[in-house]
C-alpha cells in the first residue's frame, strides 16, 4: 500500500542572469528562486495495482518518484509505503522496491552486464536460487542472453534499457517504480518491456507505478491514471474517464474535432489545465 | 540453496572486491605511476642530498631517515595522499547518478568508504612492490635501508593502515561537501593541496618551523603519513611513537564520527540533480 498525503517539495535554485556584469554581481549577492516542484500531492495506490503517472515536462513526476524511493526528503506531507516512511527508513524501505530511472544507468559502465547483476544480487543479499530463477526468467523474456557478457558501455540504448529493467527486478521487489522505462526503445523492445511488466503485475502481483510520455505505454498497461501538472494532482481516474473528459473539452475547443488517439486527448487535457 | 560465489555476502565487501579487482586491471596506469614516482623520489632525494652536504647538522632527520621516508611515501602514495580522490563519487553527486546509490539498501557512508579504500589499496598493491625492490637494490645514498626489528615493521603496518583510515575519513568530508556545492572542483584542489602539505607530503613535518610543527603534530594531518613513515625510518620510537599511534586512533574515530553526522545532515537536504 502506497499513501501520499500533502507532499510538497520546493527546490531553491540560484538565479543568475546571463552576462559578465550579472555574473560578477552574483558573486556578492545571491538571488534565489523557489521552484515548487510538488504542492500538496496526495494519492494512494493499492497492492497489485498498476498506475500510470502522467504529466508534461517539469510537472513533478520524477520528483514524486524520488520521494517514494527515499532518495529525496520532502518539505512537508506524509508518505507511507507498506508501513514505512521512505526517507526515514530508507535502507529497510528500498530493500522491498525496485526502481528504474530511465534517464540514468545503474549498470556499471566498464564491466559486463552480468557482473553488475551479481553486484546487485550481493547488495540485496538475494539468495542465489532466487537470483538464478529471476535472471533466467528475465533474460528469457527480454532476450538478453547474448548481451549479458557485454560491458554496459557498448550496449545500444534499447539493449541497455532492457538490462536496466532486469537489474531492478532481480531481488523480487514488491513495488516497482518506473520513470520513463521505454525511453528510446524501438517498437519491438517497447512491446517486450510492456508485455513483461504486464506479466509481472499479473503473475506476481507486483505493484507498478510508471511515468511515461508514450501514451501507448499507458494504453497498453494501465487501467488507472494520475495526471499531474505544475506540481499538483489534477485528475485521478480510469483511462476511460480521462479520455471522455478530454474529448468533451477537445470538442469544445477545436470545433468539434474529437480527439481519438491517446496523444491527442492527452494534449487536450494538458491544454485544458494550462499545464 | 546454493551458496553464492565468494561466500562473503556483505554488500560492502562485494563492492570492495569488485572495485579492487577492477582497479587491478589498470596495469598501464600502474606502470606509469611507478615510473613517475621513482623519478620523483629520486629527484627529491637529490635535492635533500644537496642540502645535507651544505650543513648536515642542522637537520631534524638524518639523511638515511629522509631517504627511507621518501621511498616509502612514493611506494604507498595512494594510501597517503588526500588528492587520490575517487572521482566517480564526485561525478555521481554532480550528475544526479547518486539517485541509484540512494535507492539501494546500503549505508552511503560505508559504501563510499569501502569503494574508495578499495581503489587506494589496489593502486598501492600494484605500485609498491616494484618501487620498493628498486629502492632496496640501488646504491647508497639512494638506497632504502630496511629496519631490522620485526616489531618496528609490524608497528609500521599498523600505523600505515591507521593513516589510510584517517586519510579516507578526511576525504569523506570532501565527498560529502560535494552535496552542497554545484561544482566541487575548487574544494577538491584547495583541500588536497593544503592537507597534503600539512600532512608532510612535500616536506616531512619535522622540518616545519616549531610552532607549526607542534600544531600539525596534534592535528589529524599529523596522524597521516607522518606517523608510519617516521616509524619505519626509526625517527619515531618509544613513548613518542605510542602517543602518536594513540593519536591516530583518536583522529580516525573522531573523523568517522564527524563524517557520519555530516552525511546524515547532507542526505536530509540532498538535491538530486536532473530528471
Ligand atoms: N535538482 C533540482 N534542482 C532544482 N530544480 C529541480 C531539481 N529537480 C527538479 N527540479 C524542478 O522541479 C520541477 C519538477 O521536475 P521533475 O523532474 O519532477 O519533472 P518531471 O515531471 O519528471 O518532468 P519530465 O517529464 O521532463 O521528466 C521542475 O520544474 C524542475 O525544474
Ligand atoms: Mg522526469
Amino acid at each position: 500500500m502506497i499513501r501520499l498525503e500533502n507532499i510538497s517539495k520546493t527546490f531553491r535554485v540560484r538565479k543568475r542572469n546571463a552576462g559578465f556584469g550579472r555574473a560578477l554581481r552574483a558573486l556578492f549577492s545571491r538571488e534565489y528562486e523557489d521552484i515548487h516542484a510538488l504542492r500538496d500531492v496526495s494519492f494512494a495506490v493499492n497492492d497489485g495495482e498498476m498506475v500510470g503517472y502522467i504529466g508534461p515536462n517539469g510537472a513533478g513526476k520524477s520528483t514524486t518518484i524520488k520521494i517514494m524511493c527515499g532518495v529525496l526528503t520532502p518539505d512537508g506531507g506524509a508518505c507511507d509505503i507498506n508501513g514505512r516512511t521512505p526517507w526515514k527508513h530508507r535502507v529497510a524501505h528500498v530493500r522491498d522496491i525496485g526502481v528504474v530511472f530511465g534517464q540514468r544507468s545503474q549498470l556499471w559502465w566498464d564491466v559486463p552486464v552480468i557482473d553488475s547483476f551479481e553486484l546487485i544480487r550481493d547488495i540485496y543479499k538475494t539468495p542465489q536460487a532466487i537470483y538464478k530463477r529471476n535472471l533466467d526468467e528475465l533474460t528469457d523474456a527480454l532476450e538478453l542472453a547474448e548481451i549479458l557478457k557485454t560491458p554496459a558501455r557498448s550496449l545500444s540504448l534499447g539493449q541497455r534499457m532492457r538490462c536496466e529493467v532486469v537489474a531492478s527486478l532481480l531481488h523480487d521487489p514488491k513495488i516497482l517504480f518506473l520513470d520513463e522505462p521505454t525511453i528510446g526503445l524501438d517498437a519491438v523492445s517497447k512491446i517486450a518491456v510492456r508485455q513483461f511488466i504486464k506479466r509481472l503485475n499479473a503473475e506476481r502481483g507486483t505493484t507498478v507505478l510508471l511515468t511515461t510520455h508514450d501514451m501507448q505505454d499507458i494504453e497498453a498497461l494501465t487501467e488507472r491514471i494520475i495526471l499531474i501538472g505544475k506540481g499538483q494532482i489534477l485528475l485521478d481516474g480510469t483511462l476511460e474517464t480521462l479520455r471522455q473528459r478530454a474529448n468533451i473539452n477537445a470538442s469544445e475547443m477545436t470545433d468539434g474535432n474529437i480527439a481519438t488517439d491517446a496523444e491527442a486527448w492527452v494534449a487536450a487535457l494538458y491544454k485544458e489545465y494550462e499545464i | 540453496m546454493i551458496p553464492a560465489r565468494g561466500g562473503l555476502r556483505s554488500p560492502y565487501l562485494a563492492l570492495f572486491r569488485i572495485r579492487f579487482t577492477h582497479s587491478l586491471q589498470y596495469r598501464a596506469a600502474a606502470l606509469a605511476g611507478f615510473a613517475t614516482q621513482f623519478a620523483w623520489g629520486f629527484m627529491y632525494i637529490l635535492a635533500f642530498i644537496a642540502f645535507y652536504e651544505s650543513n648536515p647538522h642542522s637537520f631534524p632527520m638524518t639523511l638515511p631517515q629522509t631517504v627511507s621516508y621518501i621511498w616509502l611515501q612514493q611506494a604507498f602514495m595512494s594510501f597517503f595522499f588526500i588528492w587520490f580522490y575517487d572521482n566517480s563519487i564526485f561525478s555521481a553527486v554532480e550528475s544526479g547518478e547518486i539517485a541509484y546509490e540512494l535507492a539501494r539498501p546500503m549505508d552511503l557512508y560505508a559504501r563510499w568508504f569501502s569503494q574508495t579504500s578499495a581503489n587506494r589499496l589496489a593502486a598501492g598493491a600494484l605500485r609498491c612492490l616494484p618501487l620498493l625492490v628498486v629502492a632496496i637494490v640501488i646504491p647508497a645514498p639512494f638506497r632504502l635501508v630496511l629496519p631490522t626489528e620485526g616489531t618496528r615493521i609490524l608497528l609500521f603496518f599498523a600505523s600505515m593502515f591507521l593513516a589510510m583510515g584517517v586519510v579516507v575519513s578526511l576525504t569523506m568530508l570532501v565527498y560529502i561537501s560535494a552535496f552542497s556545492t554545484i561544482n566541487s572542483m575548487g574544494t577538491r584542489i584547495v583541500v588536497g593541496v593544503a592537507a597534503d602539505f600539512l600532512a608532510g607530503g612535500y616536506l616531512p613535518i619535522p622540518f616545519f618551523p616549531d610552532v607549526l610543527r607542534f600544531a600539525v603534530e596534534l592535528s589529524p594531518f599529523g596522524a597521516m603519513q607522518n606517523m608510519p613513515l617516521r616509524i619505519f625510518s626509526g625517527h619515531l620510537y618509544g613513548e613518542a611513537m605510542m602517543q602518536g599511534l594513540a593519536l591516530q586512533v583518536f583522529w580516525l574515530f573522531a573523523l568517522l564520527l564527524i563524517g557520519r553526522i555530516l552525511m546524515k545532515r547532507a542526505l536530509r537536504r540532498v538535491v538530486v540533480q536532473g530528471g
